[in-house]
């Protein structure tokens, strides 16, 4: 009786385990994301089809990517990280690597090979910033105007030193309350070369050139500090031009349809993506893994497309990316990657922003006061 | 109140001037709105002075005259300000109407006592003007956000159609998303799940502090007290970034029950203030009378305490469960993303993505918020009406 239980637990066991062959993995996960229209297009570009393929996991989305930092930093120190999956910038990602905060990820295992062929680190190319962080998209950095403004008289921006012209280009600007950006728009537009900037915005009076030259303009700006700042000041009319995330203003511009136009020149680019958390426990690390490299691969990247206007990570997503969902428009156009948007433009410099950000940011701020 | 003096009417030197005190209030804020108010205030003191000049002196028809008025105003606000515009002078048009002729005749003098000086009177009248400013200035933000709730745009902005009143500029698509979006929806039972358990263990144990607290031979009872209302005065941040150190260690950190108990603590220190307040009022020898029946100690609880202090535990539950259904800080510390309440969702909202969801969730709250109050007064007032304590 006793070797007959025995037998039938056994294989009531080996049943179950079959049954559920992935049950090394956690069935659920935390997922930490921006919220608002970025948020919504990774749900429907990479957890819905994923939850669709794998029955019974479930995903709790955590919309604290804005203090991703300082959150996982307690965690650890609590010794209870509960995330799975965070989204942060760039420049967050090396901060959480250097720590030690974030998994070092060995990309070729990890991350699937492009749909063309091509191995993963040709593939992302210059996103792969460092060794943490997995890339999804590129967005820029740039600028939006309303195009009804009466006092330009039928005038429109079509320079980036337009937003310091008050003269032809009249009434209130937005600008990111940071440096990083504005001080490099500043000197760009005080005639110094692409190739210098960061030469020049080292020495002491580089960065007082480039804040002379804000100064022209700072009694006429608005300073935001929230992704959504700059769309809702647009739309009601308290600015006339002002900096902002490039899928915000498309969001804007076509899905709200605001007399708002974009002005591409001298976007600056930057990457966002993954990070896991270090040290997780193997279930859990498991089904992360299992899902980063079903999200990250070239078709899930170009979905994503399809629902914001940031450009995927891979180059061979690229010519996968089609129309908006709803809209039906040709996204090609809208993406800050398209060629007749990217005549000139920045790269987020995190190297050199890593290791000045401490004592250009004392200096803007206390310039911002005055 | 029956009239008792005789009302008089009052020379224009006396009605002059306060219409005209009123008139560059209301230029100071049109004046504002267009660009100058120095000019507004001038402008609006003199015509409305002008106008009581005018309407005391012209012997017209008095219901006709402020008829007249209020199409006259009405016309010239449609032509400045569109539709708002001519409601809102409209308005101001019978204001003004009404109050030159209620001064002129001295029927502001109707209903005070006769003897009265006219000092008294001033300070009277002066006195509600300010309760009213101070009432309005307490409300409009409030009252601001209920029709930017029907916005039909994306964005917390009074568009030109919806102040045209225009049924396009208008929609419900705000309280669509709230009732239809997975997020809110769970934000919601969320706060519905935590706030009346919260409330519930504030009670029991505040009520049952405040009792304790209030017997004299309780040793160290003010420290006790101190520690025990700790949470209302130390900052939240500090209570929460403890509290999620502390419940990290011992697994309570992102469940429901840690949000639970942390909220409860917050509630505590209320239910506490508000039961002693009311058994301040409380006669000790009816226990003891009660004690002396043959009651026992749980029994004379129930039967005798609870009943007398009833109001003082409602009106601490109440705030209770009003801060935990509020309270933000100590969720994002102490919760997980799957514990995500109201204020939460709101707060990211409001963060990442200006969406007017988030005024018609707080049109909502304050609505049931009103109808919870409405209710309990109404229950009270029924209470005191059945045990006899109010004529009413």
């Amino acid at each position: 009786m006793k070797l007959l239980t025995t037998l039938l637990t056994g294989s009531a066991l080996v049943a179950a385990g079959s049954a559920f062959a992935n049950d090394h993995m956690a069935s659920d996960m935390t997922l930490v994301s921006w919220g608002g229209a970025y948020q919504t297009s990774q749900q429907k570009a990479y957890t819905e089809p994923y939850m669709a393929a794998n029955e019974g996991v479930s995903v709790t989305w955590d919309e604290s990517s804005n203090e991703a930092v300082s959150k996982l930093r307690a965690m650890n120190e609590a010794g209870n990280v509960t995330w799975d999956l965070v989204d942060v910038e760039g420049p967050d990602s090396q901060r959480l690597c250097d720590e030690g905060l974030a998994m070092e990820i060995d990309f070729d295992d990890v991350l699937a090979q492009g749909d063309d062929g091509s191995d993963v680190e040709d593939d992302f190319g210059p996103t792969l910033i460092n060794d943490c962080f997995i890339p999804q998209i590129v967005f820029s950095t740039t600028f939006g105007y309303r195009t009804d403004v009466e006092e330009w008289d039928g005038r429109t921006p079509t320079s980036l030193c337009d937003v310091f012209d008050l003269e032809n280009f009249p009434g209130k600007r937005a600008l990111e309350k940071r440096p990083k950006k504005n001080l490099e728009w500043a000197l760009l537009c005080d005639g110094v070369a692409q190739e210098d900037l960061y030469d020049v915005l080292e020495t002491p009076e580089g960065l007082e050139q480039s804040l002379a030259k804000l100064d022209t303009i700072k009694d006429e700006t608005i300073w935001w500090s929230s992704g959504a700042d700059t769309p809702q000041l647009l739309a009601d009319g308290e600015i006339v031009i002002g900096s902002a995330y490039n899928g915000r203003l498309f969001s804007v511009i076509e899905e709200q349809s605001q007399p708002v136009a974009m002005l591409w020149d001298w976007q600056v680019f930057d990457f966002d993506g993954w990070v896991i958390p270090a040290d997780l426990p193997d279930d859990r690390l498991a089904r992360v893994l299992d899902f980063v490299k079903y999200a990250t691969d070239t078709q899930r990247l170009a979905d994503q497309a399809a629902y914001i206007s940031y450009g995927p990570a891979r180059a061979s997503s690229q010519p996968l990316v089609s129309t908006h969902a709803e809209l039906g428009i040709e996204m090609a156009p809208h993406m800050p990657t398209n060629p007749a948007n990217q005549k000139n433009f920045l790269v987020n410099n995190i190297e050199w922003w890593a290791d000045n950000q401490d004592d250009v940011e004392a200096r803007f701020q206390a310039w911002l006061a005055k | 109140m029956a009239t008792i003096i005789d009302l008089k009417p009052q020379p224009f030197s006396f009605v002059g001037p306060i219409v005209g005190a009123f008139g560059a209030l209301a230029g100071l804020l049109v004046g504002t709105a267009q660009g100058s108010g120095l000019l507004g205030l001038v402008l609006g003191a003199i015509l409305m002075a002008g106008m009581a000049f005018a309407l005391m002196h012209l012997k017209l028809p008095r219901r006709s005259v402020r008829l007249g008025l209020v199409v006259i105003f009405a016309i010239i606000g449609l032509m400045v300000g569109g539709t708002i515009g001519g409601i809102i002078s409209a308005l101001a048009g019978w204001l003004f109407g009404n109050l030159t002729f209620w001064l002129a005749d001295g029927r502001y003098r109707a209903n005070l006592a006769p003897y009265l000086t006219p000092g008294q009177v001033l300070w009277h009248f002066t006195f509600r003007v300010i309760c009213g400013v101070i009432f309005g200035f307490l409300i409009t933000p409030i009252i601001v956000v209920m029709p930017l709730s029907f916005n039909a745009e994306d964005f917390f902005t009074f568009t030109p159609e919806m102040l045209a009143l225009k049924p396009e500029g208008y929609s419900l698509k705000h309280y669509q998303d709230f009732f239809t979006n997975s997020d809110w929806q769970s934000a919601l039972w969320n706060s519905l799940t935590i706030a009346p358990v919260a409330t519930l263990l504030s009670v029991s144990f505040g009520t049952l502090a405040a009792i304790g607290l209030s017997q004299p031979h309780v040793p160290g009872r003010r420290a006790i007290m101190a520690i025990l209302i700790s949470p209302m005065i130390v900052p939240l941040i500090i209570s929460a970034a403890g509290m999620y150190f502390f419940y990290s260690r011992i697994g309570l950190q992102g469940t429901y029950l840690g949000v639970v108990l942390a909220h409860a603590a917050l509630g505590i220190p209320f239910v506490i203030i508000t039961v002693t307040a009311t058994l301040v009022g409380f006669d000790n020898s009816l226990t003891r009378a009660a004690a002396n029946m043959g009651a026992d100690p749980v029994t004379t609880f129930f039967r005798v305490q609870m009943p007398l202090i009833l109001p003082g535990v409602i009106s601490g539950g109440l705030f209770a469960f009003i801060t935990s259904f509020d309270e933000v800080v100590v969720v994002l510390f102490v919760g997980s993303a799957g514990q995500k309440t109201l204020p939460w969702q709101m707060f990211i909202g409001l963060r990442e993505q200006i969406s007017p969801t988030i005024l018609a969730v707080a049109t909502l709250l304050v609505g049931i918020s009103i109808a919870l109050l409405a209710t309990l007064e109404v229950l009270r007032r029924r209470s005191e009406r059945l045990r006899g304590m109010s004529p009413g």
